[in-house]
């Protein structure tokens, strides 16, 4: 017979774990987004080589292990500026900026995806160019970034597992606090991962049904 | 503010540990990234297979893979399958970890490039007197691991990257296992982790490279 000596603080220990890796996804994803937004379509108006400084500090995001830029950030806060401030804070900046590197080659390919001739349509009817981007890039492009931003957030949401490094405690870190309390690794891990899947399966599948429907 | 007296020589002093500890990384990564190809491969099979148990097994596994962090995949290597009571040394966890992760998000990757392969080809191979096995592995196989090479190139990035998560399974012989332990004798946290981050960024600027110069000469045709 199954026996776990879970409590019940214990569960409110695990929820609020998960409770600090919704917020902190909610808040990178949120900020990244907007980041990405703004490095993606400045990327392609500054021209390839203007472009260049910008699209290599959003590469090294890309590059580095998520643990060794957090760690990295924390370490130059906090030793070189010796500032205070909390793993939280810095947690989420660090998950903004890595969001946003992605977001921003995302925005990229949903701008591109929209044909030029049509953007020069609206140009030769009088369409300044923020009307162009604001009635007509916007609307075509966002169609074929969603689903690629739902990944993206996803991601993020799993990526948020490495905060630990920054002593922020989330769902990963709490079940492992417990894993060292109650000794019940397997059962606490299944809890822990199933939390993930449920949130993570049924938006990456409605992110697969949106990109086939909008793909007719 | 600014008292802070960077100490480059002494993180640099340690370069030739982290370049091993690089060393190791990579056999990690590149490991991880042919037996995952492998599995992909497989599961890219079963997930077509007519039984619908085979079937479900490749599904959940993708499933799993897509939708759970990396780091719970390898905590479930080294913590979950040692309830089982086989405890397995934190290299073998991470392998296992990375490994299962890759052939997941490879399956995927798969599964799309199988899309461009019109059924009319394996029908022409077959109606050449070819069985169902050689239809694959001639036909389609070479074709799908053509289409999915860019996914591929960038599952490796991730495969290096993801090895950096073994250091909480204790693993302590790759490039992030290294440089933690140098910190913790040496505290020069940001210079080391620097340093270790440049190491990581040459590393996956190597394949990104490496692997346009193997598709120029794979993909003449």
């Amino acid at each position: 017979m199954f026996s776990t000596s879970l409590t019940l603080s214990d569960v409110v220990f695990l929820a609020q774990g998960a409770g600090m890796t919704i917020l902190v996804t909610a808040l990178s994803v949120a900020t990244g987004t907007v980041l990405g937004v703004i490095f993606g379509v400045l990327r392609l108006q500054l021209g390839t080589i203007l472009a260049m400084p910008l699209v290599f500090f959003l590469d090294i995001f890309r590059s580095i292990p998520l643990l060794i830029q957090l760690v990295l950030a924390n370490a130059f806060v906090g030793m070189v500026l010796q500032l205070e401030t909390s793993g939280f804070t810095i947690a989420c900046i660090v998950l903004s900026l890595y969001t946003a590197s992605y977001c921003a080659e995302i925005v990229r390919g949903g701008i591109q995806a929209v044909p030029s001739t049509t953007r020069r349509a609206a140009r030769s009817l009088g369409m300044t160019w923020f009307q162009d981007m604001r009635y007509i890039v916007a609307p075509l492009a966002t169609r074929i970034a969603l689903p690629s931003w739902i990944g993206l957030a996803l991601g993020v949401m799993k990526d948020s597992a490495l905060v630990y490094v920054v002593q922020v405690t989330e769902l990963l870190k709490s079940t492992q606090i417990l894993i060292t309390r109650l000794q019940e690794p397997l059962f606490l891990l299944l809890v822990c991962g199933a939390f993930y899947f449920l949130i993570s399966f049924p938006l990456a599948r409605f992110g697969g049904y949106l990109e086939k429907r909008w793909s007719k | 503010m600014f008292d802070y007296t960077f100490q480059w020589s002494q993180a640099m002093a340690r370069l030739p540990q982290m370049l091993d500890g690089a060393a190791t990384t990579m056999e990690v990564a590149i490991l991880s990234m042919l037996i995952g190809i492998v599995l992909a491969i497989v599961l890219t099979v079963l997930r077509r297979s007519p039984v619908a148990p085979l079937r479900a097994i490749a599904r959940t596994w993708v499933e799993i893979a897509r939708n759970t962090p990396a780091l719970f995949q390898i905590y479930m290597a080294h913590f979950g399958i040692a309830s089982f009571g086989i405890h397995l040394s934190p290299f073998t966890s991470l392998l296992i970890g990375i490994t299962f992760n890759n052939a997941g998000y490879l399956a995927e990757n798969f599964r799309g490039a199988l899309k461009a392969i019109p059924d009319t080809q394996i029908r022409a191979g077959r109606s050449l007197g070819m069985s169902e096995m050689q239809a694959f592995r001639h036909i389609v196989l070479p074709q799908m691991l053509r289409v999915a090479f860019l996914p591929m190139t960038n599952q490796m990035v991730w495969a290096v990257l993801m090895t950096s998560l073994g250091v909480t399974v204790g693993m302590n012989s790759d490039l992030y296992g290294v440089t933690q332990d140098l910190n913790a004798l040496t505290f020069r946290t940001f210079e080391l982790f620097a340093i270790a981050g440049v190491i990581f960024y040459l590393i996956t600027k190597l394949i990104t490279l490496g692997a346009r110069l193997l598709a120029a000469r794979l993909f003449r045709y």
